[in-house]
């Protein structure tokens, strides 16, 4: 697990005080702030009184659902990111969620990892800069309007799905971009595949923009997914 | 409820009464308007009749005075059939004519009457009766015409009887069809609940009679057989997902549960713990993607996930899963082909596209030639593998074609459910529920998973129905059951 390098203030809304425990340790110990709320009520109001930066909201929850809340948050144009978990993994339920004013969806059950890094790339969104249309990553660069890529000196040739993969990639330089994330964002697939297609996409990327050159960009993240950042921190 | 109650309690009986009523007054009225107007008809006739004869005896009697008209009389009265005749003198005594008693004062008025009358001849003593005109002559004298209204009774007297009978017929036979249709209608209707009591105390294998006559009654049997049949397939299915879950769920979870009990009971090193603790995230992971696989299907089978269903061309998603698939496939020393021409369809996107994938990954893990497996080097054309979108008639085909082994033509019907990894195959990851999945996903359009053989290799198929102007719902078809 890599440190935060930006502390995040957390609210986690979470009926179940056991894996709500453990989300709050976990965020803590990789360097973030966690509140925690028991039902939907407390949420809310502790979702309008503090500053937090991403909402990890459950669906089900005891006084006011997880839906409900966010249409809340949103009817009173708080724009904070949130993430919905659920037990309800299926395409329509994500759907749902995301029309009712979610950021992210993640079916339950999840990985620690998987989560910090939706979280991470979410915080990062409301934080970060207007997008660019210029990336650079070390001695990488990609050009978004004329669809270049160049590291260095030399010009890359890269597959129109390739350039999205490394769009995407760049675009959150420096956070952990898990497999999932890669197959809804740059495939807009929400399945599960049982191979490791994901992988053999980004070794054929990692072999045009690394190969041949001193400092590797692309990482793999042990049990967690791919970031790409120059030099090792 | 008596059999009786029943019987007429049925919508068949009631019906028949209501038109039973409706035929009666029908041929009521019919006979009524009959009678009234032959009634009519014949009174008509006699008032000519007697008129004409009123103005030729007077014009006798203008002519020959008494005498001639008595003689006129008296001819005119012995005819056969005759008309009655009286003339009185002003006094009121009878000087010629055929009327022997007739009810007092009716030569008193002048014109029509109708009345109770005697002939002269009459040997009995019963009263008949006539309409009759009595005119006044000059001198006081008065004439009486008329006819007998017999004639006019007895063809009411027919008339009468005709109705009788008919609305008699008319009930019994009414009352009769309407009996032997309710108790038609009735059986059916009691065989059919029967049949529906015992399937509903448990036995889901019963049918409802259906009979060769095609009517209503068959029809609605026959559907609600097919319902019987989907119901039936659902529950089986139901059954085998738990069944399933029992044993292919429990046996990883007991692996688990062993591997965390191993290394507590081992008091390895910090890396031992790692080591097992990694192994047991994996294996976790694997059940957490079963257990959504399964989901998934059950959702499929149940027609749930019919609500998110867009227009779209499948084309679109076997080139989408081509280019997710190709450096994969290829680096398995494979190659990925499509071929692909616009096929409309109403589909659920993200299902399609992960039948798809489930396909062209099972091609990707099986569908090399058994030499490719043991490391020899064959043919180039063996290891193509061939996504294919085409629309055929009112179908849409997706399917991908290995070079592989194929699968015998006695497993095909077994692979496609839940769990099932033919021996060739089990050694390879896998959950064994890629075609239960997309023979799910091709049911729920409205269409089927068709395993083929490509000679050599496993051609699959997902069926589906193409995108019409305005086509109504797709039928249903049977999900797969395991055959007993």
């Amino acid at each position: 697990m890599t440190a935060a390098d930006r502390t995040m203030r957390l609210l986690i809304i979470e009926d179940d005080r056991e894996s709500a425990d453990y989300l709050v340790k976990a965020f803590r110990e990789v360097g973030h702030i966690a509140d925690h709320a028991g039902d939907g009520e407390e949420g809310l109001a502790m979702a309008e009184s503090g500053d937090y930066d991403v909402l990890v909201v459950d669906r089900m929850l005891p006084k006011r659902d997880g839906l409900s809340l966010i249409g809340a948050l949103r009817d009173k144009g708080e724009s904070t990111p949130v993430l919905i978990l659920s037990a309800l993994g299926q395409v329509d339920d994500r759907i749902k969620g995301l029309r009712a004013g979610g950021d992210d969806y993640l079916p339950k059950p999840y990985s620690f990892a998987e989560l910090l890094a939706r979280v991470e790339v979410l915080s990062r969104r409301r934080g970060g800069p207007a997008e660019d249309t210029l990336y650079r990553v070390g001695d990488l660069e990609l050009d978004r309007l004329s669809h270049r890529v160049a590291r260095g000196k030399d010009e890359l040739t890269l597959q129109p799905r390739e350039f999205r993969l490394l769009e995407y990639l760049m675009k959150h330089a420096g956070q952990v971009v898990t497999r999932t994330m890669l197959l809804e964002n740059v495939w807009d697939y929400h399945f599960d595949p049982q191979t490791n297609v994901i992988d053999v996409h980004i070794s054929r990327l990692r072999s045009k923009i690394d190969k041949g050159f001193e400092r590797p960009l692309l990482h793999t993240i042990r049990g967690a997914g791919y970031m790409i950042r120059d030099g090792i921190r | 409820m008596t059999a009786f109650g029943k019987l007429v309690r049925t919508t068949a009986f009631r019906l028949t009464l209501v038109y039973l009523f409706l035929f009666a007054i029908f041929a009521a009225s019919l006979l009524g308007y009959f009678a009234w107007n032959t009634r009519r008809l014949i009174t008509e006739e006699i008032t000519q009749t007697v008129n004409a004869e009123t103005s030729e005896i007077n014009e006798i009697y203008g002519r020959r005075g008494l005498l001639g008209l008595s003689r006129a009389i008296e001819y005119r009265a012995l005819r056969p059939g005759a008309n009655l005749y009286l003339v009185t003198t002003p006094t009121g005594q009878a000087v010629a004519g055929n009327v022997g008693a007739l009810a007092p004062g009716v030569m008193a008025t002048a014109g029509w009457s109708e009345t109770a009358y005697r002939r002269i001849e009459d040997a009995d003593e019963r009263d008949h009766r006539a309409l009759v005109r009595v005119t006044e002559m000059s001198n006081g004298f008065r004439l009486l015409i008329g006819r007998d209204l017999d004639e006019r009774r007895r063809l009411f007297g027919i008339v009468a009887k005709a109705a009788q009978w008919s609305i008699l017929i008319v009930v019994v036979l009414g009352l009769g069809g309407g009996v032997f249709v309710a108790r038609r209608v009735l059986t059916r209707i009691d065989a059919m609940s029967g049949t529906a009591h015992r399937i509903m105390t448990g036995d889901l294998s019963e049918r409802l009679p259906v009979g060769r006559s095609g009517d209503e009654l068959d029809r609605l049997a026959q559907n609600l057989n097919a319902m019987l049949e989907r119901i039936e397939a659902l529950m089986a299915g139901l059954k085998e997902v738990s069944d399933n879950i029992a044993h292919d769920l429990k046996t990883p979870l007991t692996r688990l549960r062993n591997r965390a009990e191993e290394a507590l009971a081992k008091s390895g090193g910090e890396a031992d713990y790692r080591a097992a603790l990694e192994r047991t995230i994996e294996e976790s992971d694997g059940l957490i993607r079963t257990f959504n696989a399964l989901l998934m299907i059950a959702r499929a089978e149940s027609g749930q996930a019919r609500g998110n269903m867009d227009d779209f061309d499948a084309a679109e998603v076997a080139n989408g899963i081509h280019e997710l698939y190709e450096p994969l496939a290829e680096d398995d020393g494979m190659t990925l082909n499509v071929r692909c021409e616009p096929t409309p369809v109403h589909a659920n996107r993200e299902l399609i596209s992960q039948a798809l994938a489930n396909l062209v990954e099972n091609a990707i893990k099986y569908g090399k030639p058994a030499a490719q497996a043991a490391g020899t080097v064959v043919s180039l054309d063996s290891r193509q593998i061939t996504i294919e979108a085409k629309r055929e008639g009112d179908q849409v085909l997706l399917s991908v074609t290995d070079r592989g082994l194929g699968i015998p033509e006695a497993d095909r019907k077994h692979v496609v459910e839940r769990f099932v990894r033919l021996e060739a195959s089990r050694t390879l990851p896998g959950s064994g529920l890629g075609l239960s999945l997309a023979s799910a996903v091709a049911t729920l359009h409205g269409g089927e998973l068709r395993l083929g053989d490509a000679q050599p290799g496993l051609v699959a198929t997902l069926v589906l129905p193409a995108r019409a102007g305005d086509r109504v719902a797709p039928p249903m078809q049977d999900v797969p059951q395991k055959v007993a």
